[in-house]
C-alpha cells in the first residue's frame, strides 16, 4: 500500500464483495457475490449448498413413514406444512383418504405454523431493515404457538406431529380452549404489529418502491407464495387444489398491486387475518371421530409417479415420489422447496438497487436454506 | 380337552366335539349372514373407510394437450389423477415452445431427474411439471435420455428453469445444452461424482475434508493447491 501507484480519491472500479455466508441478515448461510459500483449492486450471484445434507438421498434408505421426520428438517420454522405435504402425497400414491377430524386438526396445525412462520418472517425481515421492536411482539407470540404445539405432540420446532393416513395422537384435553383463547387474542396482537410498521414513515421509506418484480417475470422465474401474490397474481394452492378440508372453509386471497416489497409485507399481514378466519372455522366444524384411516401396517406403494403440494408460508411446496412396484421405500423422493425457487429471482430484483435494499428483498423472500439447500 | 388326552378311546367326548363344531359352524354362519344384512342396510361409508385402493395406470392419450402435440409424444399415461407424456428427448425443446406459446402453460413448477441405472431405453428420466394460470391444468413431461446423453436447457422458455437445471447437472451429472451458466450449486466445483445417481453411496465418499490431511484426493473438496500460495 505505501509504495503502491497513486490511487484517485474515490475508487471507480467495480468492487467484488462476498456477502456471507456467516452473516446475520442472510437468514441462514446464505452467500451473495456482489459486484457494487459504489453503493449500487451490478450484479449479485446467490451461492448456496453451505446446508446441503443430502436429505433425498436419505429418503431413498428409508421407508415411508421413516421419512417423515427428516422432513421437518427441511424448512425448520414450518414442520407441520413439511409433514403435511409429505403425507397428503402419499396418501395420494396408496389411495388412502383420511377421516374429516384428522383433516381438520390438520389445518389447525398448518394455520397455527402460518402464523408462527409469518411471525418469524416479519420479526426478522423488521430487525433487518432496522426496527427492533416487532422482534419482541412476534416472538412473544410465536411463544404461545410453540407452546401449543409442545402441549399437543411434545416438540416445538421439528413437530413430526402428521402420519400417512391421518394424526399420531388425539387433542389433550382442554388445548381446543387455549387454541380458541389464542384466536381470539391475536387479532389484536397483528393491530399491534401495524400500529408500529404500516403507516411508520422509515418502514415505508425502506420498503415502497424496492424490490419490484413484475407479474410476468414472477411467473417465469416460477415465484409461489406471498411473493407471487405481492405481484397481483391471485394464486393460492389451497383454492386450487384445495387438500385435507381446504374446500370446505372460506377465506380470501390476498394480493398486492405495486408489486413491491412493502405489498408483500402487506399480503403477508393479511394472510395471518385470514389464517385466523380459517382457524376460526376450523375449531367451529371439528367433527367427531377417529384420527387414523384404516392403512395398512406396511405400507406397500403401487408403481407410479405422484406429486402433492401444499400451501407453505413461502409458496408451493411439493414433494414429487416415485415408486416401485410393491416397495417400502421411496425410488426417489424430490422436493420442491419454494425458497430454492423463490430465491432464484434475486438477482433479477436486486440488480441495480442500494445495497441496504438488499437486506430488504432477502427479508421479503422469506427464504430458509434448510430447505433450500435440503 | 385336557380329562379327554387319558381315555381317548371313549367315544362320548368325540361326538361332543362334533356336535359342538357343528353348533358353532352354524353360529358362524347365522352371525355372518346377519353381518351381511347389516352391512347392506347400513348407509354407505365414507370414502375414508373403505380399504385404500391405490390409483391405477390407464392410458391418456386423449388428453386435449396431449393430443395437441401428435407425433411428439410416445406415450402418455395418467396415474393419481395426473397425465404423464413421454415425449422424445430430442425434440424437448419444441414440445415445450409448443406448449407455452400455443398451450398457455406459462408456468414451470418442477424439473427433476430420475436415475434408472438398469434400463434399456436410456439412464435417465427429465421429469417436467408445466402449470397454467388459467384454468389450473398441470401436465408432467418425461424425457428418457441416455447416459451419455445431452438434452436441450429449457431455461430460454422458463426462467425458473436455471437452477433446477443446474441442480439436476449437479445431483444427476446430466449435461444440459445452451445453458447459460451449468455449474454445480448445491455440491461445490471439483467434487466428484453426482450424488443422487443410484451407484453414488449413500455414507458418501472421501471428499478430503479430514482435518489436515498431507494429499487431497483427487476430485475431492474445494481444492487447495501449493501453487501461488507460497511455502
Amino acid at each position: 500500500m505505501m509504495n503502491g501507484p497513486e490511487r484517485p480519491l474515490f475508487d471507480v472500479e467495480e468492487m467484488e464483495i462476498s456477502f456471507g455466508p456467516q452473516h446475520p441478515a442472510t437468514h441462514g448461510v446464505l452467500r451473495l457475490q456482489m459486484k457494487l459500483d459504489g453503493e449500487r449492486i451490478v450484479e449479485a450471484k446467490p451461492i448456496i449448498g453451505y446446508l446441503h445434507r443430502g436429505t433425498e438421498k436419505l429418503f431413498e434408505t428409508m421407508t415411508f413413514p421413516a421419512c417423515i421426520p427428516h422432513t421437518d428438517r427441511l424448512d425448520y420454522v414450518n414442520a407441520a406444512h413439511n409433514n403435511q405435504g409429505f403425507c397428503i402425497t402419499m396418501e395420494k400414491l396408496l389411495g388412502i383418504s383420511i377421516p374429516p377430524r384428522a383433516a381438520y386438526i390438520r389445518m389447525i396445525l398448518a394455520e397455527l405454523q402460518r402464523l408462527a412462520s409469518h411471525l418469524v418472517w416479519l420479526a426478522t425481515h423488521a430487525v433487518d431493515i432496522g426496527a427492533i421492536t416487532p422482534f419482541f411482539y412476534t416472538f412473544r407470540e410465536r411463544d404461545e404457538i410453540l407452546d401449543l404445539f409442545e402441549e399437543y405432540c411434545g416438540a416445538r420446532l421439528t413437530l413430526n406431529t402428521m402420519k400417512i393416513g391421518g394424526l399420531p395422537f388425539e387433542l389433550p384435553d382442554g388445548w381446543l380452549d387455549r387454541c380458541a383463547k389464542f384466536v381470539d387474542a391475536f387479532p389484536s396482537h397483528i393491530d399491534e404489529y401495524e400500529t408500529l410498521l404500516t403507516t411508520n414513515r422509515i418502514w415505508k421509506k425502506r420498503t415502497v418502491g424496492v424490490g419490484i418484480i413484475s407479474p410476468e417475470d414472477a411467473i417465469n422465474m416460477g415465484l409461489t407464495g406471498p411473493p407471487l401474490r405481492g405481484s397481483g397474481v391471485e394464486w393460492d394452492i389451497r383454492k386450487v387444489f384445495p387438500y385435507d378440508r381446504y374446500d370446505e372453509v372460506e377465506f380470501d386471497v390476498p394480493t398486492g398491486t405495486n408489486c413491491d416489497t412493502y405489498d408483500r409485507y402487506l399480503v403477508r399481514i393479511e394472510e395471518m387475518h385470514q389464517s385466523i378466519r380459517i382457524l376460526r372455522q376450523c375449531l367451529e366444524k371439528l367433527p367427531e371421530g377417529p384420527i387414523m384411516a384404516k392403512a395398512p401396517k406396511v405400507l406397500r406403494s403401487p408403481e407410479g409417479m405422484v406429486y402433492g403440494s401444499v400451501e407453505s408460508p413461502k409458496g408451493e411446496l411439493g414433494y414429487f415420489i416415485v415408486a416401485t412396484e410393491k416397495g417400502t421405500t421411496p425410488y426417489r423422493c424430490r422436493v420442491r422447496p419454494p425458497s430454492f425457487v423463490n430465491l432464484q429471482a434475486l438477482p433479477q430484483m436486486v440488480k441495480g438497487s442500494l445495497v441496504a435494499d438488499m437486506m430488504a428483498v432477502i427479508g421479503t423472500l422469506d427464504i430458509v436454506l434448510g430447505e433450500i439447500d435440503r | 380337552m385336557s380329562d379327554d388326552k387319558p381315555t381317548p378311546n371313549t367315544d362320548e367326548p368325540v361326538v361332543d366335539v362334533e356336535a359342538e363344531k357343528a353348533a358353532k359352524i352354524a353360529a358362524a354362519k347365522a352371525k355372518a349372514a346377519a353381518a351381511k344384512k347389516a352391512a347392506e342396510d347400513a348407509p354407505p361409508k365414507d370414502p375414508w373407510e373403505e380399504k385404500p385402493i391405490p390409483p391405477a395406470h390407464s392410458d391418456a392419450m386423449d388428453d386435449e394437450d396431449v393430443a395437441a402435440l401428435e407425433d411428439l409424444v410416445v406415450s402418455a399415461d395418467l396415474f393419481a389423477g395426473t397425465v404423464t407424456a413421454t415425449v422424445e428427448a430430442e425434440k424437448i425443446l419444441d414440445v415445450c415452445r409448443f406448449l407455452k406459446d400455443e398451450r398457455g402453460y406459462d408456468f414451470l413448477v418442477d424439473q427433476t431427474a430420475v436415475d434408472w441405472p438398469e434400463r434399456e431405453e436410456g439412464r435417465f428420466d427429465i421429469i417436467y411439471w408445466l402449470h397454467r394460470h388459467s384454468d389450473s391444468k398441470r401436465l408432467r413431461l418425461r424425457a428418457i435420455i441416455g447416459e451419455q446423453q445431452t438434452i436441450e436447457s429449457v431455461e430460454s422458455i422458463w426462467g425458473a428453469a436455471n437452477w433446477m437445471e443446474r441442480e439436476i447437472y449437479d445431483l444427476f451429472g446430466v449435461i444440459f445444452g445452451n445453458h447459460p451458466g451449468l455449474e454445480r450449486i448445491l455440491t461445490w466445483e471439483g467434487f466428484n461424482g453426482h450424488p443422487l445417481r443410484k451407484d453414488f453411496p449413500v455414507e458418501g465418499i472421501d471428499t478430503g475434508a479430514a482435518i489436515y490431511p498431507d494429499v487431497y484426493p483427487p476430485g475431492g473438496g474445494p481444492i487447495v493447491t501449493d501453487e501461488g500460495e507460497g511455502a
